[in-house]
This record gives structure tokens, sequence and C-alpha cells, in this order.
């Protein structure tokens, strides 16, 4: 089996990857009982024998001794990572996996780009490479950072290009989390732009994802269980928490339950590569499928159920309304409506006890109120993965690529424009060294270039749709 | 004579699971409704062809092949599970990481890469027969270790085994919903075979789906319930058959003596199957069957292209010989009549020599160039089959696959032609060093892919072509 290595960049990526390898360590510990390491559990982590003085060896078989997570820690500032490892995880990192600094990136772009970048680079670099070492097949990195601050902006695009030049035959995933429009950073159009170039030359796959609709989702779910409708055997918050700890925090941390989403889209994302099912789904397999042209791999997700009833048993309408529900705009981890607009291919991976005409009836049942580009009218990938998600019987991940994340390029821009036609803050940025103006020129068109690539195939939404003249061939 | 299967992905692997499954379990069965001695012929039939016997365990003839490790793992276990036989440890060769779904990455990477070990494993379970009879090889065509390997080690077979028969069984995907690049590796996949494969059976993903609902009366349909009617279609075509009337004597060959039968061109070599009765468990007892009625329902099925028994378009009739050929004016409407090459009726059960295939026989069900006396034949055997007293299976060389054939190239061209080619060609995320085909995977597979789909549109073309001449000749 293959291995993925998280590379978790400022305060928000490692906000995000704290709750991921708790709940990571969650799941595997439900599943896998007897406590013996194995193939799924080495996926993202591998097991060490702590008794052993130095690098701590990597043991390949037999009974669990202590698992380190497959990650690499980076921030700019001390406070996030130090908080982790004084927290209960801090046994699955150790110092040789965390790289810090003091000052932070001052919400600069340029900061975190440039000067760290150049500051940090061969110390990522070994960072990285020896994460790599420790892997027999690494297949994939997750790369968990946000546009709007400096560090997971700046730095954390730095390192695609470092990783695209080191590894490249390794995949690049990764979940940007963008800033909504009420943001408090007000330097975070500058630092999103100038990430989106990064994003849109060296990432494989981007999962998009807005602290709003993470806002919205968590509300929702606060008003159904605050409303008692559906009784005591409501579990709160299963899906976005899969312990009962993570759900006191929620209310300590208003981030905490919204990085939970982040951190299940990814488990739910890698769980059919690392546990069986009938018809699995290989990570390799998400951007052959899912990616018809090297820039447009923006997907869009969502996670269904919100919340799940406690039975057992399915009963057939509320797995329906799960696969309804994953294309509904309330459901979908960026402010987006796919529904209303063109898909150029779509992912249903589906865990838990579901099985393929379960699949089949729904995807008959919502294709026709979807609309497909014309040369992929059938765009469908669909997956199962026999293990459920802790505490659930069924869950849904959807992946779409759709011309739906357009708005939020757009505004993006216009957000960039205002500031820029002022030049507002710009020196903050030019006094770094190797920033030019040319720099935000440059980001502004690629991310221009990308939105005239959706408003074409957009534009093909209203053709009526017709066979291409096939080759005419000479018996 | 034996037969060494290859199950090749996460579809052959489970598929191939089902059917020695199947195979093992119909042979042990108490219920034949034939004498002891028979049975015992069956049984021993039976094993020669599909297991090897290893400390008094039998041992499947098989190789398990996945670029990952999850499907073989949990496919040997269960075999293990079974208590009553197993797939050997040394017979299984994965890897890491699968192809990603794609087609270029199974036939250009994995394949020259590992041609040597998976070449050498099938070497040794050949040198396990006493006398091989041929292949099957088990394999998906919409994703890419099964498509992109198989096509590939269907083309070594061909080239290091050319006295032994290769069968694949090509498990046709949904029209929708299960890959999106399926329609690209599944040209790619038919092409490469077309040149290197003796026999290719077809089974749709659709079809049986179908089934399970209709006839199998199952709710929740599972890939399980699915292999496991593939898996009995396969076992009513494949279980021993007297070589001789009344004999006790099973057939040698069961490979050579249906591509003789089924295969009299070399241009047409996909064959499909249709079987009669299947029904679920609980309303077997209350059904009772005649020959007379499961032939009359087969024969229809086959003249109307019906997959399965329910919903049989009863008004199609072969043309009546005088009459205005209607391939002339079928060129660009609906064929309802499906035309044979040639057909094989495989009976088991009680009464079995009473049974009349008259029906069969009839030179309007066949082309002018192949009448009945060479294009149809039977096979029987009175030994029951599965939980059938009765039972029927047809394996038909027609015109039934023209169609969904017709689908998938259509799909892939609106595809392919609409911008630049899908990913395709980006062959990407081969673990180790860089690897030498990067570069030259763009260039080399568009050609293939290309090549591809005008290879299929002269099959289809060709074919419907001439059969339609064909008729109109009569």
């Amino acid at each position: 089996m293959t291995q993925s290595v998280v590379v978790q960049v400022g305060q928000c990526g490692n906000q995000i990857g704290c709750c991921f390898w708790d709940l990571a360590l969650r799941e595997h510990a439900a599943v896998n009982q007897k406590g013996i390491y194995d193939e799924a559990i080495g996926s993202f982590f591998r097991n060490v024998d702590t008794r052993v003085v130095g690098d701590g060896s990597s043991i390949s078989k037999g009974k669990i001794c202590s698992l380190k997570a497959r990650a690499v820690l980076i921030d700019m500032e001390e406070g996030v990572v130090n908080e982790i490892l004084q927290g209960p995880l801090r046994d699955v990192f150790d110092s040789k996996q965390l790289i810090t600094d003091i000052s932070g990136s001052g919400n600069n772009w340029a900061v975190g780009h440039k000067v760290f970048g150049s500051l940090y680079r061969e110390q990522i670099l070994e960072k990285l490479r020896k994460s790599a070492e420790h892997c027999d097949c690494l297949q994939c990195f997750f790369i968990l950072h946000s546009m709007g601050g400096g560090t997971g902006s700046g730095l954390g695009t730095f390192l695609l290009k470092v990783l695209e030049d080191e590894f490249p035959e390794v995949y690049r995933f990764v979940t940007s989390v963008y800033p909504s429009s009420e943001d408090d950073v007000i330097t975070s159009p500058y630092n999103s732009l100038l990430a989106v170039k990064e994003l849109n030359e060296h990432a494989d796959c981007v999962l998009p994802i807005d602290n709003q609709s993470l806002f919205d989702i968590i509300s929702k779910i606060d008003l159904v269980v605050n409303s008692g409708k559906l009784g005591p055997i409501v579990k709160p918050n299963s899906l976005v928490t899969s312990g009962g700890t993570a759900f006191k925090k929620q209310h300590k941390k208003p981030f905490d339950a919204m990085n939970n989403i982040v951190a299940n889209l990814l488990l739910h994302l890698t769980s059919s590569a690392r546990f069986e099912g009938s018809l699995n789904m290989d990570l390799n397999e998400i951007s052959m499928n899912l990616v018809p042209f090297p820039q447009l791999h923006y997907l869009v997700s969502s996670l269904t159920p919100l919340y799940t009833l406690a039975d057992v048993n399915i009963p057939p309408r509320r797995l329906d309304l799960m696969f309804s529900d994953a294309f509904s705009k309330d459901h979908q981890l960026i402010q987006a409506d796919p529904k209303h607009s063109l898909y150029l291919a779509c992912a249903l991976m589906v865990r838990g006890n579901v099985q393929i005409s379960d699949l089949r009836r729904n995807i008959e049942r919502l294709k026709p109120s979807l609309q497909f580009v014309s040369w992929n009218q059938e765009g469908w990938k669909t997956s199962l993965c026999s293990v459920p998600p802790v505490g659930h019987s069924h869950s849904l991940l959807a992946l779409a690529n759709n011309t739906c994340v357009k708005p939020t390029f757009i505004e993006l821009r216009e957000r960039f424009m205002r500031l820029y036609k002022k030049k507002a803050h710009l020196h903050h940025y030019l006094q770094v060294e190797g920033m030019e103006e040319s720099c935000f020129t440059e980001a502004v068109s690629s991310l221009s270039a990308l939105i005239e690539e959706y408003d074409q195939l957009d534009a093909t939404k209203s053709l009526p749709v017709e066979d291409v003249q096939r080759l005419s061939i000479a018996v | 004579m034996s037969i060494v299967t290859v199950q090749l992905g996460q579809c052959g692997n489970q598929i191939g699971f089902e059917v020695f499954n199947a195979l093992f379990t119909d042979s042990q069965s108490s219920q034949g409704l034939c004498s002891k001695r028979e049975n015992e012929a069956y049984q021993a039939s039976c094993k020669e062809r599909f297991f090897r016997e290893e400390k008094g365990v039998p041992i499947a003839r098989a190789v398990l092949v996945d670029m990952e490790p999850k499907v073989i793992n949990h496919v040997l276990s269960k075999a293990a599970q079974s208590g009553q036989w197993k797939y050997s440890q040394h017979a299984c060769f994965c890897q890491k990481q699968g192809s990603g779904n794609n087609w270029a990455y199974g036939y250009s990477v994995h394949g020259p890469k590992h041609e040597d070990s998976i070449m050498n494993l099938i070497q040794k379970e050949v040198e396990k027969c006493d006398s091989l009879n041929g292949f099957f090889i088990i394999m998906s065509i919409a994703g890419g270790t099964g498509s992109g390997l198989g096509a590939f080690l269907t083309q070594h077979l061909h080239d290091h085994y050319s006295n032994a028969l290769k069968m694949n069984q090509i498990i046709w995907p949904y029209g929708t919903g299960e890959v999106i690049v399926q329609n690209y590796n599944s040209i790619l996949t038919l092409s490469h075979l077309y040149r290197s494969s003796d026999a290719l059976l077809i089974h749709e993903n659709d079809t049986i789906h179908k089934i399970c609902a209709k006839l199998m009366n199952i709710k929740q349909i599972s890939f399980g319930d699915i292999n496991q009617v593939l898996a009995h279609q396969l076992g009513s075509v494949f279980q021993p058959t007297y070589s001789v009337e009344g004999s006790f004597h099973y057939r040698r060959n069961p490979l050579g003596d249906l591509m003789e039968n089924l295969v009299p061109h070399p241009e047409f070599k996909m064959l499909g199957v249709r079987n009669i009765p299947q029904m679920s468990e609980n309303s077997l007892p209350y059904s009772t069957f005649t020959w007379a009625g499961l032939l009359k329902h087969l024969r229809q099925m086959l003249i109307s292209n019906a997959k399965m028994e329910e919903g049989i378009d009863w008004q199609v009739r072969p043309p009546l010989p005088g009459l205005p050929p209607l391939g002339k004016m079928s060129q660009n409407r609906e064929q309802h009549f499906n035309t044979s090459l040639a057909n094989l009726v495989i009976l088991r059960g009680k009464d079995v020599q009473n049974a009349n295939l008259e029906g069969f026989k009839d030179p309007a069900l066949y082309t002018s160039w192949l009448g009945p006396d060479e294009a149809f034949t039977v096979w029987k055997t009175q030994r029951a089959f599965s939980r059938y007293e009765k039972s029927a299976a047809l394996v038909s060389n027609s015109q039934f696959f023209v169609k969904p054939l017709d689908t998938i190239v259509g799909k892939a061209w609106n595809m392919f032609a609409s911008k630049e080619a899908w990913n395709y060609a980006r062959v990407h995320g081969t673990p180790g060093p860089a690897p030498p085909q990067t570069p030259g995977g763009d260039s080399r597979v568009r050609p293939l892919l290309t090549t591809g789909l005008a290879a299929w549109g002269t099959v289809v073309r060709g074919r419907v072509s001439e059969v339609c001449a064909e008729l109109s000749k009569q």
C-alpha cells in the first residue's frame, strides 16, 4: 500500500492538521481493535520503537509500539506548534518533524514566500526527504494551508514548487482555506491572489474551502442539535468530530469545529485508498478522472450527511437524502452552487453500508438535474469503501470539477483590484527582496486566465449537445 | 486438459474468486440429480480443468495479478475461509500503487516493468498442468490495471504460448458512473485484444445488474451479487459436458471445442452468454421447467437480442426466405433481428436427451455463408448445474455487441475530439526514480488512441455492413 505525507503550514494549516491527526488516530483505533500495525495505519503513521536511541527505527510488522505521524509541521511563529507539542498529540510528532521561527510572516505573502522560502529551503527539504525515506511507496503530499495570511500562503506555496522539483512523481493535493469577505487581515486579497498563481502552476489538485461555508455548516448542525427535534438519539457533531472530547472543545474554540470538517474531508478522501471496499479508488484515480486539463484542477467538495441518526439500519429515504444533499449549495465547503453550473466531472466516494445499486439509483435520479460538459455527459467516478466513519453507518464525499468555483475567483480578483488600484499596502511587499510589481501583474493574469477558461466552458452550457463528427474510414 | 486463469485488477480478482467458488461448490454439490458414477466423473473433470491438489487441498489453477495489495489479500483470505479450496500463496503478484484508471499506465509502465515476474508465475502454474488447454483472462476494460496490463499480458501469452488458447472474460463497464475515462480505456483494450486473443466473452455490468434486480429479486445489489451471477453464467458454460452424447466421458478440450464452433472467422470473436432460468432461491421451489419452454424462451432471447428472460420482444421473427431482404432497409434503422454467426447451446439436467433443438437449426438465424450445420452446436450433460433441475446456456457470436461498442466508440471520440486529449497522456505518478516513460508518454499514447478509435470505427462499420450485405443476399 502507498503512504502519504501531510505538510501543514502556518497557523491555519497546523490547526487543521492537529484535528486531522486526532481523528485519524481515532479512526484507526476504532477499525484496528487488535493493535497490530498494518498497511492501513501505515498510510499515515509509522510504527517506531522509541526505546531505540536516535532516529527510532521504523518497525513494519507486529504490535503497535509508538505511532509517529507522517507529517512535517511548519510555522514561522511558535504558538500553534508549541501548543500541539504540549497537547494530547505530542507523542505523534517529534522535534525532527518541525520547523519554526519566532518572527512570523506578518500577514505578508512576500515574507513567507521570498524571505522564509530561501532561508528555510534546505531545512524544509531535509525534513521532507527524511519523511519520504520513511515511506516505501510515497504517493501523495497533502499540503494544508490558508490563502489569506503570510506563512501558509507564502511559504506553503513556495513549498509546492520545491515538492514539484524534488518529488516530481508524487502527487501534490492542497487544501486551501480561502478568506471570507469579512476577513480581518487587510492584506488577504494580495496574499490569496499571489498564492493562486502558485496553486495554478504547481498543484495537482486543489480542494478550496472557505471559512464562511464551514461556519454556516456548523451553525446548521448546532441548530438541529439545539432544536431537539431529533430526540436524544442524535450524536451531536459525529461527522465533524468523531469523539466526545472534541465536542466540548468546540465551545471553547469556534475554529476547532470548522477545522474538524476539513480534517474529515481528508480522512474521507483517503478512506478508499486505506481501507477495503468493493470498488476501490486510489488517490491517483482522483486526478486521472477529475482533472480533464492540467489547469482545471479545483475540486469543490461536500460531505454528507452532516448529522446522522444513531440507528443502524438505513431507512432508504435517509440514504437518498444523503446523495441529494451532496449537490445542494448549503453543503459545499466553498460558497458555490454546482447544481446551477457546469460539471466537468464528478466523483462520489461512499463509505459504509451502501451498495452499488444505491449508487446507481441515485446517479440516475440526480443526473437529470445536473448539467455536464458536452464531451463528458456521463462524467461520474464512484467508489465504495466498506469502512464507515467512526460512529456512523455511511457517509458520502462528493467531489465536483465544476465551473461554480469561478465566482470565488472573480470575487477574489475584485477585492484585490480594490486595494491594488490605490497601491495600498503595496510597499510592504515591494520592500521584500525579490518582490517586484510584475509579481502582482503576473498573478492577476494567471487568475484571469483561469477565470477565462471557466467562462469558455460556461459559454457551452446553453449550446445543444452534439456528437462530434466521427472519423470517416475507408473500408 | 487444464485451464489456467489469470485474474487481473480489482474486478478480475473479485470475479475470479466467485467463479472458482461457484465451480467448486457446484462440483461438490449432492444435488446433481444423476448417478454416483456420473457425478464422480463430472467432479474429476471439473477438477482437472480448474483445480490441482496440494496436500489434499484443492488449489485453484490461477494467477492473481493486481497493482495494489488490498483486493488480492481479501480474496486470498476469503478462499481460505471457505475451508474447501484455496489459492496458492505463491501465485500472486501485487505492487503497492495501482494504475490510477490509466490504461497507458497499465500497458506501457506496469506491463514492461513486471513482465518477467508475472510471466514467470504463469509459467509455474502452467508447469503444474498435465496438459494445458488454454488461458482464461478475467479483466474489466474500464480501469487501468485490468485493461492496460490485461492487454499487455494477453499479447505476451499470445507470443509465448502460441499453441494454447486465450479467452478473455471482458467486463463491460456500466454506461455511466464507473470511471470517467472508461471509454478511452475500453477501446484501447479492445483494439489490442482483438489482435492477440482467440475469443472475447463479454459480460455487461448493466445487464447483470438488471438480472440481479429483475430475476434474482435482490433489493440492495452489491458487487458480490453481480459477481455471483457472472460466476454462475461462466460456470454454466465451462463446467464439464459429455464429449459424446450418452457417455460418461467428459469433454477434454473445452476451449478448443468452443472456439472451433463459435469463432468461424478471426474477425468475429466477440461472444455473449445468455442463461435460463435464473431466479432467486425463494421462487425456485414454486417453479417447474420443461425443455420446450426453456428453449423457446432462449431462442427468442437470441433473435430479439434480449439479455434476460424478462421483457423479451416476442414480435421479432427471423426474416422469411424469398421476401425482400431486410438488410437494405436496415442500414439506418434499428435492427430488431439479431443475426448469428454461430451458436452453442449447453443443456444441463434431467431428461436432457429429450430436448428438441430444432428451433436453433433454422437457417434464417444465420448468415448465408455459414449454415446451421456448421454454425450450431449443442453440449449436454445429465448432471444438473447449481440449484436448477434443468438449465440452459447459450453462447453466441452474433450482432449483439455492435450497439454497445458503437456507443463506447462514440463517447470516446466525443471526448477525444472535443479539445485536447483528456489528461491521458500525462503518465504521471510512477513510484521510484524519474521514469523514462514520462517524456514519451504523450507522443506514444495519443497515436495509440487515434488508431484505437479508427480501428474500432472500422470493425463496427465493417461488421454492420458485412452482416447487412449477407442479409441482403438472402
